[in-house]
């Protein structure tokens, strides 16, 4: 298996076209049938009738990408006036914001920038663990990419310097639609496929966990989204290092795919039910209100969600092309109530925050850091 | 075809025991009572109760899903009433500084976008102008049909109308026929809010009681002219107060049958004395209030031929997915909208009818063009 430098990702089997086919035509049954069916899942896989949410804050360091995403405002070329990498203080300063309102990570992602070295995240990370310690979930696939191929390292390698500097888990970002000829049209020079699962591998194998995201409404087929299902479910199957799954739409405006129609909320309903189908491994399945607002947010909670994700106290992405949901942690609570589920504040891990915990994480990597 | 369904069965059987023979009175097309109508308000099986208004709508609708090209007239929001009705944000004082009343020739010109667009219906409605006289509307009427013959009018709600009769000093029978005789096609649902008199003394103190709301809706079945109705939800009434509400509405339409259609109407806080009051403000109802709301609605008004749902209120994501919750009306274009955005609605202003169109085939329906009247125009009128 090679995880390595700029060389072939491990050569991918077809999916069998006969479960991909069977799965997609569940897109074809009666929206309440599939959300039943979703929700016997989802209750067997998350009993106690409870729907978990973290507090938490994106933080963007730097906005300079050389990827060129066709679906992405978020992003500056190199040398853009309003390109920007924020400093170690600036991410601090956000850091304690967040935490003096009860947040128990941080989302760090950015752009694929490649005048950032190692060293910058490792110092990062460890400027973070030693003044302003919290659970940092961050670097994405193409993030922890493009630092290998920077310093043409492997990427396990990668990985376990950014652990040992303090990352506990990984995003699931940048996943899009794992089939490469959608990506080929969407994200030509993103990271494929296979090179997607090869990280993920990596990361399960350093065991830290990581999520899996799908941003669907691309263009893509109904079988292109059951085949990056049965992608997830099967890379599951071999390291069981996926905590989530979490399936979100394209937000067009302002990119360079600007005009899409945007994928339908009973669209979004039947695939976030047929995620918790066919992903029968991955137990929870976060709903995505930044995208769909929260009302079809809480409605998604009875057609297979679990998790309403993350309590943001800033988000950027999504928030460049326009679409702009941010919800108060009552509010967050009262539509997970109003829905007829007890709301749980959770760690990156999908465990209970623990009031009594003397240490700013009650994930396992965390809590293994305090014994280190 | 794209949902193959026995006719009269359930996509979803109930879970909770107390649905159980809620589902087989729904099944047997019999009528559910107050009290399955509130357990049906209560619990939180959603997808059951989905599943029931789905059966009703089937068998009334089938696969049809109406939409009507509107343009909304707001000619006034000055209202004697802006300081009773504490949950809108729309009605001023007459000397407020951002009060506006138009003349017919800024109506008419208002009303010229339906020249060069597929506008099938002027929706009416505004404030209670303590000034403006019958004859402005009846010359309004009077003045848009000859200027758009093919355009329905539907306007005035019943406060309007009883407004207008203490202004002139008539009875709102003779209002109402004064307007019908000026070419009103039919009268829009709004000013119901809740019936319940607690909940009413709450929010719209001094505004026209139940009793006289209905009376105004009977005199205008009496006359031919088909009416909706609504109901104001998520504010301060309890699920009983809704029930209640609507079953006043079922009793009517027992005796007149000239309700179309029933639309319930979600609160929005901001900009209004009682999201102040309340400390609320933003989305007030959830999707599951908002998906309820309409399902019940199609569950207990089984005499009502259509429920439809107002995307302006509950996003049009909500009201896409109510179409598989019992509702077989998706609120069409709508040109200027202003009573709701005033109160912090962030839907969008208007929605194209390419997008309608879109919505309900997703939702694996069948998009039917619409008059006032329930009639199919356009392409539907002819495939």
């Amino acid at each position: 298996m090679t995880t390595g430098v700029s060389g072939p990702s491990t050569a991918l089997e077809p999916v069998d076209a006969g479960e991909r086919a069977e799965y997609a035509s569940l897109y074809d049954r009666p929206l309440l049938e599939l959300g039943a069916m979703a929700r016997e899942r989802a209750a067997a896989a998350v009993p106690g009738g409870v729907v978990s949410y973290i507090a938490d804050r994106n933080i963007n360091y730097t906005n300079v990408c050389v990827t060129d995403c066709s679906f992405c405002a978020f992003y500056r070329r190199p040398g853009h006036e309003e390109g920007y990498v924020l400093s170690n203080e600036q991410i601090g300063a956000k850091i304690d914001e967040a935490k003096a309102i009860g947040a128990v990570q941080i989302l760090m992602q950015g752009g694929h920038n490649p005048y950032l070295k190692l060293d910058y995240y490792t110092g990062l990370l460890d400027y973070i663990k030693t003044h302003h310690p919290i659970h940092v979930h961050g670097f994405s696939a193409s993030e922890l990419d493009i630092i290998a191929r920077v310093h043409k390292l492997d990427v396990d390698t990668v990985v376990g310097e950014l652990m040992d500097a303090g990352l506990d888990s990984v995003p699931g970002a940048g996943a899009e639609i794992l089939v490469d000829d959608v990506r080929d049209r969407i994200a030509k020079k993103k990271i494929d496929t296979g090179r997607w699962l090869d990280i993920h591998r990596a990361v399960h194998g350093r065991g830290l966990l990581s999520s899996a995201t799908m941003m669907f409404g691309a263009g893509e087929s109904r079988d292109d989204r059951v085949e990056h299902m049965i992608r997830v479910r099967d890379l599951q199957r071999e390291t069981g290092g996926f905590t989530a799954f979490i399936p979100w739409t394209l937000q067009s405006d302002g990119t360079e795919m600007d005009g899409t129609p945007e994928a339908t909320a009973a669209e979004y309903l039947k695939t976030v039910a047929i995620s918790r189908l066919v992903i029968d491994n991955v137990p929870n399945l976060q709903v995505s209100y930044v995208t769909q607002g929260p009302k079809v947010a809480q409605v998604a909670l009875h057609f297979g969600c679990n998790d309403f994700g993350s309590l943001m106290m800033e988000e950027n992405v999504v928030s460049a092309t326009g679409t702009d949901f941010i919800m108060p942690r009552p509010m967050l609570v009262r539509f997970i109530e109003q829905a007829g589920f007890k709301a749980v504040p959770r760690y990156q891990d999908y465990s209970r925050v623990r009031d009594d915990l003397d240490w700013y994480c009650g994930c396992a990597v965390c809590l293994d850091r305090r014994g280190a | 075809m794209i949902y193959p369904r026995i006719e009269g069965e359930l996509s979803v059987r109930p879970q909770a025991p107390e649905l159980i023979s809620i589902a087989e009175k729904v099944e047997a097309g019999e009528r559910i009572s107050r009290e399955d109508a509130i357990a049906l308000f209560e619990t939180d099986d959603l997808l059951a109760v989905g599943s029931m208004a789905d059966l009703v709508n089937r068998r009334l609708n089938g696969d049809r899903v109406y939409y009507v090209a509107n343009q909304h007239i707001n000619p006034t929001n000055v209202c004697i009433l802006n300081k009773v009705c504490v949950f809108c944000s729309y009605g001023v004082r007459p000397l407020a500084e951002d009060a506006y009343t138009m003349s017919l020739e800024e109506v008419y010109a208002e009303a010229d976008a339906a020249r060069h667009s597929p506008t099938r219906e002027f929706h009416i409605v505004g404030g209670l102008h303590p000034k403006l006289p019958l004859s402005y509307y009846t010359d309004m009427i009077r003045g848009l049909k000859e200027r758009h013959p093919h355009v329905h009018v539907k306007a005035l709600t019943a406060v309007e109308i009883a407004h207008l009769a203490r202004i002139e000093g008539v009875t709102t029978r003779d209002v109402i026929r004064e307007l019908k005789d000026a070419g009103l096609d039919a009268m829009p649902g709004g000013g119901a809010e809740v019936f319940s008199p607690a909940v009413r003394s709450t929010i719209a103190d001094r505004k026209l009681a139940a009793d006289e709301w209905l009376q105004v809706h009977r005199e205008a079945h009496e006359l031919g002219i088909p009416t909706n109705c609504t109901l104001l939800y998520g504010h301060v009434e309890s699920s009983a107060d809704r029930v209640d509400h609507m079953l006043m509405l079922r009793d009517l339409q027992d005796e007149t049958g000239g309700f179309s259609t029933f639309i319930p109407l979600a609160w929005h806080p901001d900009n209004t004395a009682l999201g102040r009051e309340m400390g609320v403000e933003g989305n007030r109802t959830g999707g599951l209030d908002d998906l309820k709301a309409l399902a019940v609605g199609r569950i207990l008004l089984d005499n009502i031929p259509h429920i439809k749902t107002h995307w302006i209120m509950v996003t049009t994501k909500v009201s896409q997915i109510a179409l598989s919750f019992g509702v077989d009306d998706l609120e069409g274009t709508v040109v200027l909208e202003k009573v709701t955005h005033t109160a912090g609605a962030d839907t969008p202003l208007g929605l194209d009818l390419d997008e309608i169109v879109r919505l309900i085939r997703d939702a694996g329906k069948t998009p039917v063009e619409r008059d006032s009247l329930y009639n199919a125009v356009g392409e539907a009128a002819v495939a």
